[in-house]
C-alpha cells in the first residue's frame, strides 16, 4: 500500500468545533485513482473529515484544525495555497442534490465563469465544456435538447449527476461525495454507483456513506471511523470479511449504527 | 343489576372527550374572532377618513398649493416634501442597510464584534422616534452644520429606518438555502462571487419588500422631521416637482396634518381628513406595490 501514490494524506489531524473535538489524531493515506469510502455511525466525523480535504470546513463558523493535510503531495495549509485553486482541484457532491436555481447549461459552466476572465469564455468553448461534462456523467443524451431548463426541475438523479458534472469543467483531481445517493431511490443509487465506476481511475473519489452495502459494492478501500478516530483502513473486502479491530467487526455486523 | 346498556360503538365519545371537543370548538371560535377583529380597525379607519374627507378630496387637492392661510387650496408642497424626505432617506439607508446586512449574514463570524453589532441593531430599532429626532437635531442640524434642512431630516429618518432594513435584509438572506452556498464554495467561488451569483438574486424580492415597507414608516413619522427640517409653510408654485433645494426646509404630509389640525384656525374639517387620506393612500399604494413586486419576483424563482 505504501508504494502507491497518495492523493490525500493526513498526519495527526485534529479538528474542533468550538470546544468539541470532532476529529482526533487522524492519519490516513488515500490512494490515487481509486474509490475510498468513509463509513461509521452518525456523528463519527466522516463528513467533517471529507470537508477538510478542500478546507471548506472553514466556511462553517467556529472551526479549528491542527495537523497536516497533503493533497497530491502538497501541504494545503501552506501559506501560498489559494483556496480557490484547491477547491477547483478538490470538488464536492452533497447528500441532497444542490443544483443552483439556474439553467442546466449555466450550472455546468458556473465554475468556468467564476474562474475565468469573461473574454476567455467564448460561446464555443462553453458549449464544448457543457457537452463534455454532461457526456461524462451520462446526461448529454437526455438533456442536450433542453439545456436551458431550470436545473431544479430535473429528476433528483439527474440533479445529482448534474452536480457532479458541474465540477468537471474545472478539471478536478479529487471528487468528494457526501452520501451522494441517500436522497435517491434504488435506481438512482445504482446510476450514481455506476457513474462512480466510470469515473474511477480518472479521478480519485472519496465517498462518505451510511450504507454499508454501498461501501462494499462501490469502493476499493474503506475507512472505518468511530467518535472522531480512524479505527481501520484497509481494502474493502478485507474490512468486511476479516476486520482486524473488534469495533470494526461489531459495526460491519450491524451491532450498532 | 341495572338493565344492560345497548351496545355502544367501540369509537363512541366519552364524557371527557365530549368536553374536549366543546373546548376545542370554543378555542377555534375565540382565535378566529380575534383574527377577524384585526380587520375591523383598518376598515373603520379607512371608511371614517374617506367619509369625512370626501368634500375636499380630488386631484386638485393634491396638486394645488395651500391658499388663504392654509384654509383653502391643496397640499402639493407637503406632498412633494414627503417624497423628497422619503426618497432621500431611503437613498441613504437602503444601500448602507443592505450592505451591512450582507456583511453580517455572509461574512461575519460569531465573535464579540458581530454580537455587539447585532445588539446595536436591535436596540437602535427600539429607540423612540422622538429620541431620533433629538439626536438628528444635535448631530445633523448643529454638529454637522446642515441646518434645518431636507438633508438633516432625511438623515434622521435614514438612521431610524436603518436597523429595520438591516433586520429584514438579513432575514431575506438567511432564507436562501445553505446548499446553494455550499455548491458555490465547493467549486472555489469566493464569498463575494457566491453572494453575487446566488445569494442576492434569490433574496432580492425579500430585500426590496423590506426596504419598501420602510417607505411607510419614513413617510408617517412626524417628530424626527419636525425637529430637523420640516416647516410649517413654504411658498411653492402649483404642481412644481422640484420646489426645494436640499439645504432648505420643506413641508411634509405628516407635519402638515399636525399643522392643519392644531395650529391653523378655521380650517375646514374635511381638509385635515383629506390630508390624512392622501398620506394613508400613498403609503398603502407603496405597500401594495411592494406586494406586487414580491409576488412577481417570487414567481420567477423555482425552488
Amino acid at each position: 500500500m505504501s508504494d502507491a501514490p497518495l492523493a490525500i494524506e493526513t498526519k495527526g489531524l485534529n479538528l474542533w468545533y468550538g470546544s468539541f473535538q470532532a476529529l482526533i489524531d487522524v492519519s490516513i493515506g488515500i490512494r490515487d485513482g481509486i474509490i475510498t469510502s468513509l463509513i461509521g455511525p452518525s456523528g463519527c466525523g466522516k463528513t467533517t473529515l471529507l470537508r477538510c480535504f478542500n478546507r471548506v470546513n472553514e466556511r462553517y463558523g467556529n472551526v479549528k484544525t491542527t495537523g497536516e493535510i497533503r493533497v497530491l503531495e502538497e501541504n494545503i495549509y501552506a501559506p501560498e495555497v489559494s483556496l480557490v485553486e484547491l477547491r477547483k482541484s478538490v470538488g464536492m457532491v452533497f447528500q441532497r442534490p444542490n443544483p443552483l436555481p439556474i439553467s442546466v447549461y449555466d450550472n455546468v459552466v458556473f465554475g468556468l465563469r467564476i474562474h475565468s476572465p469573461r473574454k476567455e469564455l467564448s460561446k464555443p468553448r462553453l458549449d464544448e465544456a457543457v457537452e463534455k461534462a454532461l457526456t461524462e456523467v451520462g446526461l448529454w443524451n437526455d438533456l442536450k435538447d433542453r439545456l436551458d431548463t431550470q436545473a431544479t426541475s430535473l429528476l433528483l438523479e439527474q440533479q445529482q449527476k448534474l452536480c457532479l458534472a458541474r465540477l468537471l469543467p474545472l478539471k478536478p483531481d479529487v471528487i468528494l461525495m457526501d452520501e451522494p445517493a441517500s436522497a435517491l431511490d434504488v435506481d438512482g443509487t445504482r446510476a450514481i454507483e455506476e457513474l462512480m465506476f466510470e469515473l474511477r481511475g480518472r479521478y480519485t473519489i472519496v465517498i462518505v456513506t451510511h450504507n454499508m452495502a454501498q461501501a462494499r459494492r462501490a469502493s476499493d478501500e474503506c475507512i472505518f471511523m468511530l467518535l472522531g478516530e480512524v479505527i481501520e483502513h484497509t481494502r474493502t473486502e478485507d474490512l468486511f470479511l476479516s476486520p482486524q479491530n473488534p469495533k470494526t467487526a461489531e459495526y460491519v455486523e450491524g451491532r450498532y449504527a | 343489576m341495572a338493565t344492560e346498556a345497548p351496545p355502544r360503538s367501540r369509537f363512541a365519545r366519552t364524557a371527557f372527550g365530549a368536553r374536549n371537543e366543546r373546548t376545542e370548538k370554543l378555542a377555534g371560535a375565540v382565535f378566529g374572532l380575534m383574527s377577524a377583529a384585526m380587520v375591523v380597525p383598518l376598515v373603520a379607519i379607512v371608511v371614517y377618513l374617506f367619509w369625512l374627507a370626501w368634500p375636499s378630496l380630488g386631484w386638485e387637492f393634491i396638486v394645488d398649493v395651500p391658499r388663504r392661510g392654509m384654509t383653502e387650496g391643496g397640499i402639493w408642497p407637503a406632498f412633494v416634501g414627503t417624497l423628497y424626505l422619503v426618497g432621500m432617506s431611503l437613498a441613504v439607508s437602503a444601500p448602507i442597510g443592505v450592505l451591512a446586512a450582507v456583511y453580517l449574514n455572509e461574512y461575519a463570524k460569531d465573535n464579540w464584534f458581530n454580537r455587539v453589532v447585532n445588539l446595536a441593531v436591535i436596540n437602535l430599532a427600539g429607540v423612540p422616534s422622538i429620541v431620533h429626532a433629538l439626536f438628528g437635531l444635535g448631530a445633523f442640524v448643529y454638529a454637522a452644520r446642515f441646518g434645518y434642512s431636507i438633508i438633516s431630516a432625511s438623515l434622521t429618518l435614514a438612521i431610524m429606518t436603518l436597523p429595520v432594513i438591516i433586520a429584514s435584509t438579513r432575514e431575506a438572506l438567511a432564507s436562501v438555502p445553505m446548499p446553494f452556498r455550499e455548491a458555490c464554495w465547493n467549486v472555489g467561488a469566493t464569498r463575494w462571487q457566491t453572494i453575487k451569483a446566488v445569494v442576492l438574486p434569490n433574496s432580492i424580492s425579500g430585500i426590496l419588500t423590506g426596504i419598501i415597507l420602510q417607505v411607510s414608516r419614513a413617510a408617517g413619522e412626524t417628530a424626527p422631521i419636525m425637529f430637523t427640517g420640516a416647516v410649517f409653510f413654504k411658498a411653492v408654485s402649483r404642481g412644481d416637482l422640484f420646489p426645494y433645494a436640499l439645504n432648505e426646509q420643506c413641508m411634509a404630509l405628516s407635519m402638515h396634518l399636525y399643522t392643519l389640525s392644531t395650529q391653523v384656525p378655521d380650517v375646514k374639517e374635511s381638509m385635515q381628513y383629506a390630508t390624512a387620506v392622501v398620506l394613508l393612500g400613498s403609503v398603502l399604494l407603496v405597500n401594495a406595490a411592494a406586494i406586487v413586486l414580491r409576488v412577481w419576483l417570487r414567481s420567477r424563482k423555482k425552488w
